[in-house]
């Protein structure tokens, strides 16, 4: 895996809030990568999912042990740092980190606008390139006598394409 | 924790709620679109249809189709 790819797949997961094990490959590559045991529960930062199966953080240092084993006490005994502290070990997101709005969308908007440019030019390409010319039956004066023919056949007077002929002044109703 | 309690979210009938107040909105504008319909599109025709036939003439009609040429079965008079 070229170490681009992986970084990318690194960043995708990190932004879900997954406890990334993975560690990139190395252009000079001597580290091994770890890639996260699919098989077993996982971390989600997922509104719909408000507690996710695992918490974020599993391997607890010294200090944080400690604090774990005041949790199993009174609550009361606890701190306001101390109490946030045992929120982050648990979650890594907030729901309001969850919710904040990305500027994601001006990107895809981007993104579309110009492959739409590309294809236009593309489009343009071939209609002086590869396309064949119009049929016969699309030159004005064609069409001039087609819509004629119509209006003597009165096609559709009543409210189409005859109900906007005057055919006392023989013209187009103003 | 705060200082303040929140009170208790609502825990149950989340469902028919939504349902009751959905198909409320929904049956007014199914109506309103039933009802802007027929005003605008159905009656705007039937009167279109009443006024070209109030006055049509089919034999007028027919004499001036046939001076354009469009039938196969009668040319214009003089042919």
């Amino acid at each position: 895996m070229s170490p681009f790819s992986a970084l990318r797949v690194a960043g995708l997961l990190a932004r879900r809030g997954v406890a990334v094990n993975i560690s990139v490959r190395a252009a000079h590559g001597h580290e091994i990568s770890k890639q996260e045991d699919m098989s077993l529960p996982m971390y989600w930062d997922r509104k719909d999912t408000p507690l996710p199966d695992i918490p974020f953080q599993k391997a607890l240092t010294a200090d944080q042990q400690s604090l774990k084993q005041k949790e199993l006490g009174s609550w009361k005994n606890l701190s306001e740092e101390e109490k946030i502290a045992l929120y982050r070990l648990a979650f890594n997101q907030t729901f309001a980190e969850m919710k904040k709005p990305t500027q994601e969308w001006k990107t895809v908007v981007g993104g579309v606008l110009i492959f739409i440019g590309l294809t236009g030019l593309v489009v343009w390409w071939q209609r002086v390139f590869v396309l064949p010319p119009q049929p016969h039956t699309l030159k004005e004066d064609w069409l001039a006598a087609q819509a004629k023919r119509m209006i003597d056949m009165r096609i559709n007077p009543v409210e189409g394409f005859s109900s906007s002929w005057d055919y006392e002044k023989n013209q187009w109703k103003k | 924790m705060s200082a303040g309690t929140l009170a208790k979210p609502a825990m149950r009938g989340l469902l028919g709620k939504r349902l009751r107040f959905h198909l409320a909105v929904a049956f007014t504008l199914s109506l309103a679109a039933a009802a802007g319909f027929k005003f605008s599109v159905t009656e705007p025709r039937k009167q279109a249809y009443a006024e070209f036939y109030k006055n049509y003439d089919a034999m007028k009609e027919f004499e001036a189709m046939r001076e354009a040429g469009v039938f196969q079965s009668v040319r214009p008079k003089g042919q």
